[in-house]
């Protein structure tokens, strides 16, 4: 019914724009076409320049309404460098943005037609040409100036101390692996890939660097003021690592391995406090297209103290022995375990 | 009126039968499969109206998703059934109907439905010809499209739903029927659609450039052209050397997909499948897409500069600014546009040193884009301007460009794109330079010339209405969506809810969705307009009714094919001769005078 009521009003509405429309046709020819036509022109004019004065006022309006929801101070030291970078480009391109729009509304309000005024035949000026071509060059240079700097600070080599996590994207969820004591991701085949035996990255237990490395799903942990290089893949479609908070991101892409490393600067305690919200999460979104459950791939970082840190990993057992449990020298032999039990008994 | 039954354009300007209705057309010849530049012209038109009310239809539906995640609408189950199980969008759909907006909205509407309308309708009458290099092909050219539209069309219809990988139809995503059902059919039917869409755009183009260059009536030199014509030249020039690639990129793709070829496919585990593929990499298809990809924008953006420029200069009543600077800029602009293509692409493991000059050099474009916005201001200034629907439209097309081009200096520096690439910025970005801007050059140039086309006027009173909720609900939709970008919310998410950082926008998603459907309803009356004009609209009763000095004015109120009755007129000067030595105008067809100042 409210649907039938929405279409009903929504036709008579273009039922009645349309005959005004059509009548003021026959108004314009009864009143004079001349006539007519300049008070248009007028009208428009005045819009015209209404619209710049209550645009600029908007774009203020909607700055200062929405500024407190962008996602606040960077929580990386990569996310320091590409906000500043931000903020750059917003004041250079903020001047030129409102200069321009001034003078293009400015410009056709001012110059509506008059009788009193003829166009003034001005077809070029070399100089001024080249005023336009030289300043916005020189600004561009700038901004590729500071952009390439950051840039290569931010893509360049990740320092040695950093800690490695293997990051796998799949429809629709994140794996993450942790290389271990020796600070080596063992080696993986695609096709040894099989979640039913407990080999869901598809780790080559022969490597002895896979022995302990540890895995785990839709969690990752790192350690705050700590470089973290995280290595990307991907199972089946393109994702992205998206990590709004930290300002980064990067392609997980299946058959092509991707890397990229950052800082992070607080732990999500402090994050929380920070941001006042009680339940601050840092998040990691899939950034490309991935199917149908693209917009629910969700995982989670904790950042923490390396104390904390070292006491969450203690208590996780490495894939290898979750696979291998004849493996595990603190799980008691089968045989072992049947002779206590018939003491037991 | 003399009816031109054939025509032979290879012959020069001087050749034309002049069969004074003794050889009636049929129906069939006359408007179907015809070739007459401007009945074909028409036709693309047309067809790029009734994809346009469809795509924008797709975007009002999800955009409804985005507005109201959590309420049903039982409507859209009366219609698309599971599709929208308990009037919810299901995501399978939700992917469809973005994938398809983009594609429809992309390549039918603004590719084949602005330079496909306006290189047809403007080449011939703006140069001094006939007809196209070719009528013939130009004629295929149009079916081409028309092939490519039922396949698309049809591929809404199968059962596992249409390509849903997103426009940009990155594999393995698009290439693999277990990781999405739109990829399992849908995505062959959005292959050999786009084949055959990439004929039809190549048959056009070559004709395009071969009638600039060959067929311009006695003293049209090319530096006396409009700049319509110069942007639809260099339109062509993209497109012919750009969508070749993205055909082998499809073709590859259809490989791939049919054939067990491994060019995209490497490592992939599906839903627990391990595929044979080795090898491959998917990250090549995004060069392949970009290198049409990023071209294409410009394609879509270029015949909507040239229209701007002549209707901005047309109607201020003064010659356009720096006719050579704006030539210069175009020819830059189409040189950049091929270097550009990898700033998609920082963020997929691209080496960062190639990123580094990919950085440059799509920063590059900012300055002849700079010149362009400058001198349209310029032309503007000191002028006497009548604003017409399309004057007004013209004017909102260069602020959206100024807009819209300056977010694009944030998303080219690939440092600020590592936190916004993908994001809600991109979208709000693209859709403000590329989407809407090139709209309002097409609107612009309906209006201007559709007492050209049609003998009649558009309604005025619905023309202003229609240009200013476009524009403002234009601003509306898409400036706060960038602050959604810059809080990092990826695109092509249908429902924030379960995120922590993503879900403080929901008054904001509301009212986007709630100016959308008034803006699309306003498209509608637009469209109304339209076709009610066409039969009953206004009668143009002067031959020129905007006092432009440009060719297409000097022919019949309704031209039949062979576009003038007599000889073509000879041409004596550039087409900006307005506000000269005290005269309003000045025709092409004027020679020049003893007293005549220089410029």
């Amino acid at each position: 019914m409210q649907t039938f009521f929405i279409v009903a009003i929504l036709a008579l509405g273009f039922l009645i724009t349309f005959q005004i429309a059509k009548a003021s046709e026959y108004v314009a020819v009864l009143r004079g076409e001349e006539k007519s036509r300049k008070q248009a022109n007028k009208v428009n004019a005045f819009m015209l320049l209404a619209f710049l004065i209550i645009g600029l006022i908007g774009v203020y309006y909607c700055n200062e309404q929405l500024k407190g929801k962008i996602l606040g101070e960077p929580a990386s030291d990569h996310g320091v460098l590409i906000d500043r970078m931000l903020y750059i480009t917003i004041a250079l391109t903020g001047i030129v943005f409102v200069v321009t729009q001034v003078a293009l509304f400015w410009f056709s309000y001012k110059y509506q037609e008059s009788d009193n005024r003829k166009a003034f035949f001005y077809p070029h000026n070399n100089k001024l040409e080249l005023i336009w071509t030289v300043i916005p060059a020189i600004t561009l240079t700038v901004l590729v100036g500071f952009g390439l700097f950051y840039w290569f600070k931010i893509t360049g080599e990740a320092p040695k101390d950093a800690m490695h996590v293997e990051v796998v994207g799949k429809q629709f969820g994140w794996e993450f692996r942790y290389p271990g004591k020796d600070g080596i991701l063992g080696k993986k085949y695609f096709k040894n890939i099989d979640p039913a035996n407990n080999n869901p990255v598809g780790q080559i237990w022969e490597d002895p660097a896979n022995h302990d490395d540890i895995f785990m799903e839709q969690e990752m942990h790192l350690v705050v003021n700590k470089p973290v290089k995280l290595i990307i893949g991907a199972k089946d479609v393109i994702h992205d690592v998206g990590l709004a908070h930290f300002r980064m991101k990067m392609d997980a892409v299946p058959g092509t391995p991707t890397t990229m490393w950052f800082t992070p600067k607080y732990t999500t305690k402090q994050m929380a406090e920070k941001t006042g919200k009680a339940n601050f999460t840092y998040e990691i979104s899939c950034d490309q297209m991935c199917g149908q459950g693209h917009w629910s791939m969700r995982g989670v970082i904790v950042v923490e103290t390396q104390e904390e840190f070292d006491a969450w990993i203690a208590g996780k057992k490495p894939q290898y022995l979750v696979a291998n449990p004849d493996k595990d020298p603190s799980v008691a032999k089968p045989d072992s375990v049947k002779a206590v039990a018939a003491v037991i008994k | 009126m003399s009816e031109a039954i054939s025509v032979h354009p290879g012959a020069g300007h001087a050749v034309h039968h002049d069969g004074h209705g003794h050889h009636h057309q049929s129906f069939v010849s006359k408007y179907i499969f015809s070739q007459d530049h401007k009945t074909i012209a028409k036709q693309f038109l047309i067809t790029g109206i009734i994809w346009a009310i469809i795509g924008g239809l797709f975007s009002v539906l999800f955009r409804l998703q985005l507005g109201y995640p959590e309420q049903s609408f039982p409507i859209l189950e009366t219609f698309f059934g599971n599709w929208a199980k308990g009037g919810q969008i299901q995501p399978e759909f939700y992917y469809a109907l973005i994938t398809m907006h983009g594609t429809v909205l992309v390549f039918f509407v603004l590719t084949a439905g602005l330079s496909g309308t306006f290189a047809n309708f403007l080449i011939p009458l703006q140069v001094g010809a006939r007809d196209m290099a070719s009528p013939f092909l130009n004629m295929l050219s149009y079916w081409f499209f028309f092939l490519a539209s039922v396949i698309m069309l049809a591929s809404l219809f199968i059962s596992t739903g249409p390509a849903s990988g997103g426009w940009t139809i990155y594999p393995p995503l698009s290439a693999l029927g277990q990781a999405s059902s739109g990829s399992i059919r849908g995505m062959d039917f959005w292959l050999i659609s786009m084949a055959m869409f990439i004929v039809s755009s190549l048959l056009g183009g070559i004709n395009y450039i071969t009638t600039i260059l060959n067929m311009r009536t006695k003293g049209m030199s090319m530096t006396r052209l409009p700049l319509t014509i110069w942007a639809l030249f260099f339109t062509a020039v993209l497109g012919v050397l750009s969508f070749p690639v993205l055909l082998s990129g499809a073709i590859l793709l259809l490989f791939d997909r049919n054939l067990g070829t491994s060019f995209f496919l490497s490592d992939i585990v599906v839903n627990g499948e391990i595929l044979p593929n080795e090898g491959g990499s998917a990250i090549l298809f995004q060069h392949l897409f970009w290198f049409l990809g990023h071209p294409e924008v410009y394609i879509i953006l270029l015949p909507a500069m040239g229209m701007v420029s002549e209707i901005l200069s047309v109607n201020s009543r003064k010659p356009i600014f720096g006719y050579m600077a704006m030539l210069g800029s175009l020819f830059a602009i189409t040189i950049l546009a091929f270097l550009v293509w990898a700033h998609h692409m920082f963020v997929t493991g691209l080496n960062p040193f190639l990123g580094s000059i990919f950085v440059l050099l799509t920063l590059l474009i900012a300055v002849p884009s700079a010149i362009k916005v400058f001198n349209w201001l310029t032309t503007l200034w000191r002028g006497n301007i009548r604003f017409t629907p399309a004057t007004l439209f013209a004017i909102g097309f260069v602020s959206l460009f100024i807009s819209g081009g300056l977010t694009g200096i944030f998303l080219g520096n690939s440092t600020i794109d590592i936190h916004l690439h993908d994001t809600m910025f991109v979208v709000a970005h693209f859709h403000i330079v590329m989407g809407v801007a090139s709209m309002f050059g097409m609107f612009a140039g309906i209006y201007h010339w559709f007492p050209k086309m049609f003998g009649r006027y558009l309604n005025n009173t619905l023309g202003y209405i229609h240009f200013w909720v476009t524009m403002i609900g234009a601003y509306l939709i898409f400036w706060p969506m960038h602050y959604q970008g810059l809080a990092g919310i990826p695109r092509r998410y249908l429902d924030k809810r379960g995120w922590v950082s993503f879900n403080d926008f929901p008054e904001l998603d509301k009212m986007i969705t709630i100016v959308s459907i008034i803006v699309f309803a306003v498209q509608l009356m637009f469209v109304f307009n339209f076709f009610y004009s066409i039969f009953k609209g206004r009668k143009v009763r002067n031959k020129n009714p905007w006092g432009a000095n440009t060719l297409e004015w000097t022919t019949p109120l309704r031209p039949g094919h062979g576009n003038w009755d007599g000889e073509i007129p000879e041409v004596h000067r550039w087409a900006y001769d307005y506000g000269k030595d005290g005269r309003e105008f000045i025709p092409q067809t004027e020679e020049i005078g003893e007293n005549e100042s220089k410029h």
